[in-house]
Parts: C-alpha cells; sequence; structure tokens
C-alpha cells in the first residue's frame, strides 16, 4: 500500500481558494490522512458518539474540510467527533467525541 | 510519483487522466487517491478522486475529472495538467466505499453527475473478473451531454450480463424522452433498483444535496441504512472531495 506522499510537485500550481462553509462530504475522505498515521485503514472503524450514543463508521461521519485541518462530526447530532490537524513534520489527532473505536482486524 | 500518460474528454467538462503509477500495488473498486498540488510559492492542496479504472496490473491508474468553475484543483487537472507532467499521489486509500468481487448481494448503484466514476470502477471491475452478480445502475443527469462513458455504458448495456443502466435527466432529456426532466424520486429507485428484501449492497455517489435525497429515498423504501454507502463530494466538486 502506497500511503506516503511521493515526487516533486507540479511546477505550476492552483488557483485560489473557493470554498462553502456549509460545504461537507462523507469520512471516507479521511482515509488517505488517517493512514499516514495508522496502520491499518480506521476509515471502516465504528465508533460510538459521545453526544447521543449513535454508532457510525468513520467513514459515515460528516466531514468538513474548510477549517485548519479536518473535523468530522456525528450525523445523527452534529456534535464533533473527530478533529485532525496535519503540520509539516507531525499530526495532531482529537478523537473527543468517540467512546471507543471498534477496528476490523485480519484473524 | 505519478506521471500523466494520456488524457480522454469524455465530456465538453469531465476529463479522464490515464496516469502512470510506478509501484502500484493495485486497488479495488470505489477506492479513491489524495492527489496533493503544490505552487512555486510552496501552497500547497490537496483533493481526493475517485479511480475509474479497474485494477490492471500495468501500473496504470485512470481518474476522470469534472471541472468545477472556481475550483483549484479540479481546472488545474482538467486543462493545465499535460502529457508527462508529474502529480503527487497518496493510495490507493479508503476500504468503505468498495465493491468486492467475492460479495454475491445485488448491487444497486446510484449515480449523480460525476459521482459515476467510483461506480463506474465497480461495473468495469466486474466485466473484469467475469463477475454474474446483478447490477443496477441509475444514473442521474442534467442533461444527455453530461453523461460519462456515455458510449462505453451502450455497450456494456447490451454486452455485459446483468447490468441494467437507467437514466435521470433533471434538466433537459433527450428527444422523445417519455418524461420531463426531473430529479431523482421514489418511484425511479423502486422501478430501476432493487426491492429492499433482495438485500442488496447500495452504493450512492454525487453531490452532498442528491446524495442526501437518494439515501433518504433508499431508506424510505426499507434498505437497510447499513447495506446504503455512501459518497459526497461537496455541493458542485469533482469525485471525492471539494473543488
Amino acid at each position: 500500500m502506497t500511503v506516503s506522499w511521493s515526487g516533486s510537485a507540479p511546477t505550476e500550481g492552483p488557483g485560489a481558494h473557493a470554498s462553502r462553509a456549509d460545504e461537507h462530504i462523507d469520512g471516507n475522505a479521511l482515509a488517505g490522512s488517517l493512514r499516514e498515521v495508522f496502520a491499518v485503514d480506521v476509515t471502516v472503524a465504528s465508533g460510538r458518539c459521545v453526544g447521543c450514543g449513535r454508532v457510525d463508521t468513520v467513514a459515515g461521519l460528516v466531514l468538513y474540510t474548510q477549517a485548519p485541518g479536518l473535523v468530522a462530526r456525528c450525523p445523527g447530532c452534529d456534535g464533533v467527533v473527530l478533529r485532525l490537524v496535519r503540520g509539516p513534520d507531525r499530526a495532531w489527532l482529537d478523537l473527543r467525541g468517540v467512546t471507543a473505536l471498534e477496528i476490523p482486524l485480519r484473524p | 510519483m505519478a506521471r500523466l500518460a494520456a488524457v480522454r474528454d469524455e465530456t465538453p467538462t469531465a476529463r479522464t487522466l490515464v496516469l502512470d503509477v510506478p509501484d502500484w500495488p493495485g486497488h479495488l473498486a470505489g477506492q479513491h487517491v489524495d492527489v496533493r498540488l503544490t505552487a512555486a510559492d510552496g501552497y500547497s492542496t490537496q483533493r481526493s478522486f475517485s479511480i475509474a479504472s479497474a485494477p490492471s496490473g500495468d501500473g496504470q491508474v485512470e481518474l476522470t475529472v469534472q471541472r468545477v468553475a472556481g475550483g483549484e484543483v479540479s481546472p488545474y487537472l482538467a486543462d493545465v495538467f499535460a502529457v508527462d507532467d508529474p502529480v503527487e499521489l497518496r493510495g490507493p486509500v479508503g476500504g468503505w466505499f468498495v465493491w468486492r468481487p467475492e460479495d454475491p448481494s445485488p448491487v444497486v448503484l446510484v449515480a449523480g453527475g460525476s459521482g459515476i466514476v467510483p461506480l463506474m470502477a465497480m461495473i468495469r471491475t466486474r466485466a473484469g473478473v467475469g463477475s454474474r452478480v446483478p447490477f443496477r445502475l441509475v444514473y442521474s443527469v442534467r442533461a444527455p451531454e453530461d453523461v460519462i462513458y456515455a458510449d462505453e455504458l451502450r455497450r456494456r448495456t447490451r454486452d455485459d450480463r446483468g447490468l441494467d443502466v437507467a437514466y435521470v435527466y433533471s434538466r433537459q432529456t433527450p428527444e422523445g424522452w417519455p418524461r420531463p426532466p426531473g430529479r431523482i424520486g421514489l418511484a425511479t429507485l423502486a422501478e430501476h433498483g432493487w426491492p429492499p428484501d433482495f438485500a442488496p449492497a447500495c452504493f450512492v455517489c454525487g453531490p452532498t444535496a442528491f446524495v442526501e435525497t437518494a439515501a433518504d429515498i433508499l431508506v424510505a423504501q426499507g434498505h437497510e441504512p447499513r447495506r446504503i454507502k455512501t459518497e459526497r463530494f461537496g455541493p458542485t466538486g469533482p469525485v471525492a472531495s471539494g473543488g
């Protein structure tokens, strides 16, 4: 599995930012960033929301990408479940909104 | 490091990028890659793009990019990125929104616009492994010219046994189409999907509002929520996430 960035950047860069504050996508899009930190794909793990008790897969969380970092919220109560911020040489992972993660592993 | 090997225009606004990726480990249908672009001043941004191709073993991976006005990554990839240019890729990633050929459940695919891309990877993978799992695709587009992979879908509907494709036109229909343009509704999914007692695997991909509407309809039909997997890519963005 190739999970780290490799190679040099294209010489021509992108233009200006365009985003909307209400834009959200699925936790699926966390897969690459979490794979940098964990040995397995955490988006297939399920967790119980601290706020409302709902159980979801990480892939099914509501993901906002416009913050400085990635913010995943519970689809049931909109509470913050997970935050991931990537710096140049480290990452900060805040799992405040989940009581436990159940992670499928190979037997 | 990936390199652009070829491009194929799919519609006036969507383009397929064929990338050479040395040491590509192979992928599952529905997985995505993260693409990172870095400007000369060091500003860097990344987006996720669904993989369009079936695993091939030849080190090539195809992405289909829908140009989004005002986006910062998709216009670059669709218009500026040229053959032989390098690009940073991370992946394949994502083990949730995937179809595995060993799963015998019938499949309902619901695509809105360029949300067809990961679902096409599933259709191509099904054909590639000779699977007979019944697939039904409901594909919603604004107008006939927005259908991505139109020729291939026409051919596969004819040749791939067990694949049905139905179209929904939200703004403009082909000439002689029996229904006025309209959004996807309960009747369409009831007619062209599978009933809940078949326990199909449901995959829905498209803009956020489309995905929410389609997933709500599937739940209302009686499909188990855990059998409905979704991939939203933002209000109008390209595949997987944002512009």
